[in-house]
């Protein structure tokens, strides 16, 4: 138990009383950061960087690491709220989380999400903790044909989502694939689908296209309806988190599942944005309630907050135990790392045991301290849906404009959203789903890279997609997933005919 | 296909408005002209499999199945049940936000993202209505100010600036 | 207010540091065409803080990351830019290989060099626990193998690209080269042993080098490194062997410098030459240059137009060689 007596003494560097001020300073800033679309836990890592060359390196990984802790919470406020994602990983989140606020649940929405986070982010801290060194090892294992296997995983374990038109499935899946192989294609160097214009070079970025397509479509879709928000005025007081937590324990199959993926997710860089998605298909498939997903179900929040949590945090592990960043936020702190002559990988937990103690004591903190700011935020932010559309809809629009711009600095990405934002009012109302097509932005042309590296490799063998245990195991999974629907009804059916068989069940999209 | 087919609604005249049908047909008319574009770009760089696929190979694959999906759609939507789309006093008051949303984004290049966000609210606000003029002129005051002092100077994110920032040093 | 600072500086500063005929107005981006966190944004962070630091400036600092289009991006939007005293680009070789390769509509030529730094020294790397401990070993064992080594490296058509081709062609041994996204993404496959090896700077490396996972097996540079500092394994930088003692001759280094947009005044460019010619005196910078290998080498004004003119020469030679120039 060397480690525990090092993990106390962690505590109690972290318990000093300024590096508990960093902390907070840390997690506000982060919030800031994180319910801002545009500004992100790299943006608030990034500015303050320089600002801790001065502090000793403990002080300093608190300060840092606590933004990331703060944005990761912030991420969910302005899905549920506005059903404007402040982060990519919060896309998933707004799919339920914002119908429930139009129902005037949005404390118990934003509690729910707040509350899952701290569960996903705590099981990636556990897992750092205890099996830092054996679980880096696996992450090592990830080659191009496991990859592809995880992303197909992911797709599988999404799509088939509701009994919309299967053909407008298909295409919005297609509009997603298309989108994201605009721009340069990192095997071939070539630039692709941009038929000469110089600011399509960059693709489309997801986060400019998310803004359009969920957040400012729905203003045009609230304009339509009437000019108000329907959220319904809730009462607002600090007794909805005890409300809230009291109908918790019941989802335990969801949370462990989703800590479960998330973790899994972060290990293997697959990340925060495909385990929010990954966790919120498998929660929809597997719960009793899944038919009710997307209308505002408290399951349907907590699934992909847990996983993306999960996810972010075990995303340093790799970093901390290989010197390998699972994110970009965790690629600047590794920067940060080496400016203070701090080199990541295996002999960090052995040269700087105070200093990686003192980190991962700071993770349990930070993510307390978080929870405890932003519960006590939660009536804050619901009164926002009190303030008149007149008012908020220019600050939504304005926001979202700069969101858009600090992507890519660019003020075609601007334009793109309006675009994007058209397009979402139209699809909306014609009944095309828009997951599909962002989960096929977000990891298509990775998908499409481990493929072809995969193929490289093997010199054109398709053979490595069963090369290996692991490989195989995925794919495996990824078919018994696409096929769950037809395969659960077979089931069912074999089990003799005593339930009336539900007929249409959510069943796979193909 | 009449683009405004206004669907007979004898009980309300206000209730017309562009079919879906024929908003349906448009949109798939759009996506096959997308298809299209996708398939003539990805056969002009090569989308064969040369040791392992091209860099057309994914996007023609993704193209055949996006143009048959698109022309799926289109005979759909002539199958489709009459309906409207939204009325148009609705699509006005979508218009209406839509309008200076474009003039925002306009005003940008020229004068720098914060005049244009004061100018913005300030032309929208009174459009949707419900609020006084004291409030209007706060929220275009303050709102472009925030923003300046969060992004420009707290965060050191340099948005785009205009005449206006250049005349205080920015 | 700022005025007034803005005027109590220039009487100040007058006696203190020499006077320019031009200050920035407002704070200075360096725009990286990379992701945070590789080479060249650990270069430009590191400039930001001892620039910060020392008072170099008498406005801040801030790193912009434009990694679309392999850097792509980040020279449009210099060359837009044009007249902006307040841009600066960090550069590699791909402001002209990005260039030739894609057709893209930029040039370097359109912007303002203002200086270069250092070189950057690129390394053969094997898995850490790979048989082979040698370039020559690599090599023997590449001859048999089936299917071919997999080399990885960093984008396409760019400089890992080259170094494997060049590779192959001098030795004779047919290998695969696999293109990541990123410098960090070759260096955990290369550490889980997915690709034989990877061609990569010192600084993408250095963690799986003193990880274990990682080590060198040549150098591609006519001199071993200065650096005698124990990095690994009792291993210093000037232990690695160049790949010329083990036989093969081609060698590759890659220039790290900053551009301004094109059509700045020369007060302007001076004020930066300055700059970055005091910024390259400073320790923070020297222990930068020793943890990442580079190699000291600053010019700037016509030495370094040269050398950006030989360079590209060089680079255009070695693509058509190599067939990375679009044929159409």
């Amino acid at each position: 138990m060397d480690d525990f007596s090092a993990l106390l003494g962690g505590f109690q560097v972290a318990l000093s009383w300024h590096n508990v001020g960093f902390m907070i300073v840390g997690v506000l800033l982060g919030i800031v950061v994180g319910v801002l679309p545009g500004l992100g836990g790299p943006n608030g890592v990034a500015i303050l960087l320089p600002l801790t060359f001065g502090m000793d390196p403990t002080s300093a990984i608190i300060l840092l690491s606590s933004i990331y802790w703060g944005a990761l919470f912030g991420g969910a406020i302005t899905s549920i709220l506005f059903n404007i994602p402040g982060e990519a990983w919060s896309v998933a989140t707004t799919f339920d989380g914002y119908p429930m606020a139009q129902e005037g649940r949005a404390g118990e929405a934003l509690t729910a999400a707040f509350t899952a986070s701290f569960i996903g982010a705590i099981s990636g801290v556990l897992l750092i903790t205890f099996v830092a060194p054996l679980v880096a090892k696996f992450a090592l294992r990830f080659g191009p044909a496991e990859f592809f296997a995880v992303f197909l995983l992911t797709f599988c374990s999404f799509i088939g989502m509701g009994k919309d038109n299967r053909i407008k499935i298909l295409v919005s899946l297609c509009i997603g694939f298309l989108l994201a192989g605009v721009g340069m294609d990192t095997i071939s160097g070539d630039l692709r689908m941009t038929f000469d214009v110089a600011e399509l070079m960059r693709g489309f970025d997801f986060l400019v296209v998310v803004i359009g397509l969920f957040g400012v479509s729905e203003i045009f879709l609230t304009v339509e309806e009437g000019l108000a928000f329907k959220g319904k005025k809730a009462a607002i007081d600090l007794k909805v988190v005890l409300r809230t937590w009291a109908g918790l324990p019941r989802y335990w199959a969801t949370l462990i599942r989703s800590s479960i993926v998330g973790m899994w997710m972060g290990v293997t860089p697959g990340g925060a944005i495909a385990a929010s998605f990954m966790g919120y298909g498998l929660a929809k498939r597997f719960s009793k309630r899944g038919d009710n997903f997307g209308k505002g179900e408290i399951e349907g929040v907590l699934a992909p907050e847990t996983a993306a949590h999960a996810a972010g945090t075990a995303a340093l592990l790799p970093m901390l135990a290989l010197g390998i960043p699972g994110s970009a936020t965790a690629a600047v702190l590794l920067g940060g790392l080496m400016i203070w002559g701090l080199q990541p990988g295996p002999m960090l937990f052995v040269e700087q045991k105070d200093f990686v103690w003192g980190l991962i004591a700071s993770m349990y903190l930070g993510n307390v301290a978080g929870l405890l700011i932003v519960l006590a935020t939660v009536p804050l932010f619901a009164a926002i849906m009190r303030i008149p559309f007149a008012i908020v809809a220019p600050i939504i629009l304005v926001v979202c404009a700069i969101g858009a711009y600090t992507v890519g600095n660019s003020i075609f990405d601007i334009w793109l959203m309006l675009l994007f934002g058209v397009v979402g009012y139209v699809f909306k109302k014609l009944g095309f789903p828009l997951a599909p097509m962002v989960l096929a932005l977000v990891l298509g042309d990775r998908a499409e890279d481990a493929f072809r590296q995969a193929l490289l490799g093997s010199g054109g063998s398709l053979n490595v997609f069963w090369a290996n245990g692991l490989v195989t195991t995925l794919v495996v999974l990824s078919a018994i997933l696409l096929f769950w629907g037809p395969l659960s009804d077979l089931i069912g059916w074999a089990k003799g005919r005593g339930k009336s068989s539900g007929g249409a069940s959510p069943s796979a999209a193909r | 296909m009449s683009l405004s087919a206004d669907i007979e609604q004898p009980d309300d005249p206000g209730a017309r408005g562009p079919s879906k049908r024929a908003v349906e047909i448009v949109v798939s008319l759009i996506l096959i002209g997308l298809a299209a574009a996708v398939l003539y770009d990805s056969y002009g760089r090569g989308a064969g499999w040369n040791g392992g696929p091209e860099s057309g190979f994914f996007p023609a694959r993704v193209g055949w199945i996006f143009l048959a999906g698109s022309l799926f759609l289109l005979v759909q939507a002539f199958r489709e049940p009459p309906a409207i789309f939204a009325t148009w006093s609705q699509l006005l008051m979508v218009a209406k936000v839509f309008g200076p949303l474009a003039l925002f984004v306009v005003l940008v290049e020229p004068l720098g993202i914060y005049v244009a966000a004061a100018i913005f609210t300030a032309v929208f606000m009174p459009i949707v209505g419900g609020a006084r003029w004291h409030t209007i002129l706060l929220t275009s005051v303050l709102v472009p100010l925030v923003c300046f002092f969060v992004f420009e100077i707290e965060f050191l994110v340099p948005l785009p600036k205009g005449p206006l920032e250049a005349m205080f040093g920015y | 207010m700022k005025q007034l600072f803005a005027a109590a500086c220039a009487v100040a500063c007058v006696t203190a540091a020499p006077a320019y005929a031009w200050e920035p107005t407002k704070p200075i981006e360096i725009v990286v065409p990379f992701g945070p966190g590789g080479a060249s944004d650990q270069m430009a962070r590191t400039l930001q803080g001892l620039i910060q630091k020392h008072s170099l400036s008498p406005q801040p600092v801030i790193v912009v990351n434009k990694p679309a289009a392999a850097g792509g991006e980040a020279m449009m939007d210099i060359q837009k830019s044009a007249r902006d005293p307040h841009k600066l680009l960090t550069t590699s070789s791909g402001i002209y290989m990005t260039p030739l390769s894609t057709k893209m509509p930029v040039n370097w030529r359109d912007f303002t060099p203002v200086a270069m730094l250092a070189q950057d020294e690129f390394l053969i790397w094997a898995q850490g626990s790979a048989p082979y401990k040698t370039l020559t070993e690599f090599i023997e064992a590449a001859k048999t193998a089936s299917p071919p080594f997999k080399i990885g490296g960093a984008g396409s058509k760019r400089e890992d690209d080259l170094i494997t081709f060049a590779l192959g062609a001098e030795t004779g041994v047919k290998f695969a080269y696999i293109p990541y996204k990123s410098g960090g993404e070759t260096s955990t496959q290369l550490a889980g042993g997915h690709i034989q090896a990877s061609t990569g700077n010192p600084s993408e490396e250095i963690g799986s080098f003193k990880g274990g996972t990682a080590k060198p097996l040549c150098l591609l540079s006519e001199k071993r490194m200065r650096y005698t500092t124990k990095v690994a394994n009792d291993m210093s930088w000037s232990d690695v062997p160049t790949c010329g003692e083990q036989g093969v001759k081609f060698t590759y280094n890659m220039l790290r410098g900053i551009f301004m947009p094109g059509r700045v005044t020369p007060e302007q460019q001076a004020f930066y030459v300055d700059m970055f010619k005091k910024a390259v005196e400073t320790p923070e910078w020297k222990d930068y240059l020793e943890r990442s290998g580079l190699l000291p080498d600053f010019r700037d004004g016509k030495p370094f137009e040269e050398f950006l003119t030989a360079d590209e020469a060089k680079h255009k030679e070695l693509m058509g060689k190599a067939g990375f120039l679009p044929t159409n």
